[in-house]
């Protein structure tokens, strides 16, 4: 069946299987590989990306439960050549290893600062309890998004 | 130069890392994200059955299915695609034929049965649900002590037991050692079997052009080199016609330290074929037919004085191999026996270990791999005897020590250890977590009711494996540098890092060494028609010895430069300064750049006579020993009463791997491998019932430590060089999964003392502590 909808900005439509997984569609439609699949059961959060703006596990939904929508993937957030203050703060902090969880938990963690922008470490933790990451420890992770909560607030306060 | 324990401008700094600005940006490419034309992608039929004979298989139907290409089952591959390799050798091992596809018998639940070809993986799914196949099940092997008994059922028939093989290790009277003895402390201890899950599970994407005759293997592996050698064999083909390339990897934790089969089937189906084919495993494959680690269970008993003074110990243990043998299946537990005496003088060991063969997924190396067992077991019995004679566990660690003037420091396992300051990480961990404060406040909180306890581990763990008079294929690494011709440097690594951070740590020390700008070094690592032939990355060896075979490649540029630039300046090669990547001369005004000597060595129209054009180096490095890193954790936790819910307080680690190139990476290595410890302490477990269906196969049975589950880690360091290499480097990437799971569970025991708690077996799961709590 034929879907249409919007990722990173650019319109994609295609005529797909019903059956067809959002992050398939993704990956080998959009040619977005980096939104990963990792467990295939919502579990892992690895294929996370934004849906209309919050955080969706794209391995379960279907691409026509998307038909219509906004879609932002990890290579959609840095913007002329900027990274995005999550992307930063991953990097600065050494908030990844292996890398292959990391665009799934830079999405979520968007969504988390888009929800609620000066978490406690207690609540960036919980918030990120759909994303699992086995190289890190999370430590790392949580002072990625402490920073990136920081340095999105700042920015903030500065357009004011 | 950063050698000899010297900072330089970016060794010891805690350098950002090159490889993330492509990982952040979802710009990598994992095996997955590789794409060819006309690729087609493979479905495996797998056995529902942990022990069954095959009496048909039926592929009409799949074949017939639409998008199918091809089918192929036990049948096709008979005498055609080799046996998965084994390369551990002990005595007597029995090492049963292990082939790509089951062929008559299935003997664990997981088992490829037969790949299903199709134009996508919707279609190849399909059709695999369309192959029948009648099974004929048998009696099933689940626990290993059982499996091991004369009445019990037989796994590979050929062999009439199941018993693999019995190793035996130590030295010393370890009889007269007990017969000395003031005290005796026993107990059974288990490690249950842990499923390492790397968050991309594994993948293969293989294409062969028949012009060529070239297959290229893309495979998620942490040896690309040794799994090209392996497949090429089971291929039948010269190795040299194979490429193998590991692209990013997403995680491996010994998981992808392995030959598997559906690395070799690929290869052959692409073969068959001539189109390129790929396979991604699912999450569901990955718990049933990736390795499983650990899975070990013994008695323990240690020989004490009634002062603490240890005089021997003996372990007897059975390790659950699985159902056949992967590449290093059997050696695991004999590293186990290798490090039985820990951060001890323990003048007489004594090992015996029955590796058994049972109906489940192989056991093999698994981050730690043997070295967490004998650790835990140590540091175990080692608080249970400070606990029945009455010590602090503090003291019984510290009177047994080898003091700093006693390295290197021979044990009665047969190692002899590099270096050591066992003392100086204990007080540095003690001081940081305040333990004599701790111990106040844990005699207030029992008066209050509460629950705290406080656990240690003193470890030592074997690095930098290994010389290879002592490995099974290989101990050394690789390097070769080259100053290309506008001086930007490539650097191409034996050594596969995957999440380690190389890319970076082996730049910093590149570009300290020339004098040149990080931004001007390239490591490239895992693509065997690049790099010279390589070991790997596992067993915390890369940047001991890989990062010394690129030290040693440096060094032999700088010599070539120093001859060439002697030219230049028309002075001798003695005279020849070499610093902050500038040559000179006498007098000092007379210079050249690593830069112009390298433009000068490829120009190669004013060389010294007899010059070799050029400016690169090859080195391959064999260290002379292991590295031996130590280090203190301590972990305090509370248990709640009524719930028997146990929360991490404080997670302290002071580890001392040798010299620090980076503090960022290294913390990382020292934090993840702590998540993966408290995560075999407290939540994981791969659980077969008895039947053998594997009932833990997804993430939601199997539990990944989350982030609100796991505690701030406190991290310090102290650095005891090692001669063993010139960079000082001990290696990190096991530590924290080694130190980590006897701290948890000593401090949980300590906090159920009152109960008169002595031992729980892994993972401390809350019910198993509320029955203590409650007496039950």
């Amino acid at each position: 069946m034929e879907i249409t909808l919007k990722v990173n900005g650019k319109s994609f439509q295609a005529d797909i299987e019903p059956r067809l997984l959002l992050v398939h569609f993704l990956r080998d439609i959009s040619g977005l590989t980096g939104t990963h699949v990792g467990c295939e059961t919502s579990i892992c959060g690895a294929c996370t990306v934004l849906l209309d703006g919050a955080a969706v596990k794209s391995c379960t939904l279907l691409a026509v439960q998307a038909q219509g929508a906004e879609l932002t993937t990890i290579e959609g957030l840095a913007a002329n050549g900027k990274l995005h203050p999550v992307q930063n703060g991953f990097w600065e902090c050494h908030g990844l290893q292996c890398g292959f969880c990391t665009p799934g938990m830079i999405m979520a963690s968007c969504a988390l600062l888009e929800s609620n922008p000066n978490p406690t470490e207690a609540e960036i933790r919980e918030g990120l309890e759909g994303n699992l990451c086995r190289c890190t420890g999370y430590q790392n992770i949580v002072d990625a998004v402490g920073y990136a909560a920081r340095e999105l607030t700042g920015q903030q306060a500065r357009t004011r | 130069m950063t050698t000899n324990g010297k900072n330089g401008k970016y060794v010891g700094q805690p350098v950002k890392r090159t490889e993330d600005p492509r990982l952040i940006q979802g710009l990598g490419h994992y095996v997955d994200d590789i794409k060819l034309a006309d690729q087609l992608s493979v479905a495996f039929l797998r056995s529902p059955y942990a022990h069954a004979r095959i009496s048909s298989i039926n592929v009409d139907a799949a074949r017939s299915a639409p998008g199918v290409v091809g089918v192929f089952t036990g049948a096709d591959i008979d005498g055609r695609v080799g046996f998965v390799p084994c390369a551990a050798a002990l005595p007597g091992l029995k090492v049963p034929r292990y082939p790509v596809l089951a062929i008559g018998k299935v003997i664990f639940v997981g088992q490829p049965i037969a790949a299903v070809v199709a134009v996508n993986q919707y279609a190849a799914r399909d059709a695999v649900d369309l192959i029948e196949v009648d099974y004929d099940p048998l009696d099933v092997v689940i626990d290993p002590v059982r499996g091991a008994a004369p009445e019990s059922p037989v796994i590979h028939e050929e062999f009439g037991t199941n018993v693999a093989f019995n190793h035996q290790a130590g030295l010393g009277d370890v009889d007269a050692a007990f017969a000395q003895a003031d005290r005796i402390v026993k107990q059974r201890m288990n490690h249950q079997r842990l499923a390492p899950i790397s968050i991309e599970p594994r993948g293969v994407l293989a294409s062969y052009l028949p012009g060529e005759q070239q297959l290229t293997l893309w495979t998620s592996t942490q040896i690309p080199h040794l799994a090209r050698t392996q497949i090429a064999v089971m291929l039948g083909m010269p190795e040299n016609k194979l490429r193998l390339i590991a692209p990013e990897v997403g995680g491996g934790f010994g998981s992808k330290l392995n030959i598997y089969a559906e690395e070799a089937l690929l290869g052959f189906i692409s073969m068959q074929l001539n189109r390129p084919v790929k396979w991604i495993e699912t999450r569901r494959e990955n718990f049933a037919a990736t390795i499983h680690g650990r899975a070990q269970v013994g008695d323990v008993e240690l020989a004490v004085k009634n002062d603490g003074t240890i005089l021997g110990l003996r372990y007897d243990v059975t390790a659950d191999l699985g159902a056949y043998h992967q590449l290093l299946t059997p050696a695991i537990p004999t590293l186990t026996g290798l490090m039985l005496s820990g951060s001890y003088k323990i003048p007489a060991i004594s090992m015996t270990c029955k590796g058994v063969f049972t109906n489940k997924m192989s056991t093999d190396a698994y981050r730690g791999a043997g070295r967490p067992e004998a650790t835990y077991v140590l540091e175990r019995i080692v608080d249970i005897a400070a606990q029945e004679l009455g010590l602090d566990p503090v003291e019984v660690r510290r009177k047994n020590f080898p003091r700093p003037d006693e390295f290197p420091f021979a044990t009665a396992t047969g190692l002899l250890y590099d270096s050591g300051n066992y003392e100086a990480a204990l007080d540095k961990a003690l001081g940081l977590v305040d333990y004599d404060g701790l111990r106040r406040e844990q005699q207030s909180a029992r008066q209050n009711g509460r629950l705290l306890g406080i656990g240690l581990s003193t470890y030592v763990e074997i690095c930098a494996l290994g010389p290879s008079a002592a490995m099974p294929a290989g101990g050394w690494e690789s390097a070769t540098v080259r100053v290309e011709p506008t001086g930007k440097v490539t650097v191409l690594t034996g050594a596969s890092p995957h999440g380690q951070g190389q890319e970076t740590s082996f730049a910093q020390i590149t570009a300290d060494m020339l004098g040149v700008d990080m931004n001007d070094v390239l490591v490239l690592h895992g693509d065997t028609s690049i790099v010279q032939y390589g070991i790997g990355t596992f067993g915390s060896r890369a940047t001991a010895v890989g990062g010394t075979a690129i030290v040693l490649a440096i060094e032999k540029v700088i010599a070539k430069a120093k001859h060439i630039a002697a030219h230049l300046l028309a002075t001798s090669p003695e005279e020849i300064v070499f610093e902050n990547g500038k040559f000179s001369g006498t007098p000092l005004d007379k210079q050249a750049s690593i830069q112009e000597v390298a433009l000068a060595a490829h120009l190669a129209s004013n060389l010294p006579p007899d010059t070799e054009p050029g400016l690169s180096a090859t080195h391959f490095f064999e260290p002379k020993n292991f590295t031996f890193p130590f280090g203190t954790h301590v972990c305090v936790v509370e248990v709640d009463k009524d719930t028997g819910d146990i929360k991490i307080l404080r997670y302290v680690a002071v580890d001392d791997c040798g010299k620090v190139i980076n503090p960022l990476l290294v913390d990382g290595q020292v934090h993840g491998g702590i998540a993966q410890g408290l995560g075999q302490a407290l939540f994981e477990e791969v659980v077969y019932d008895e039947s053998g269906q594997l009932i833990t196969g997804t993430l939601m049975d199997y539990t990944v430590p989350k982030a609100q589950q796991l505690p701030r880690y406190e991290t310090d360091r102290t650095e005891t060089p090692t001669d063993v290499n010139p960079l000082g480097v001990k290696g990190v990437g096991e530590a924290g999964t080694i130190g980590s799971t006897p701290a948890v569970v000593n401090a949980v025991i300590d906090a159920l003392r009152p109960y008169g708690a002595r031992h729980i077996d892994m993972p401390l799961r809350p019910e198993k502590t509320w029955r203590i709590i409650n007496g039950q």
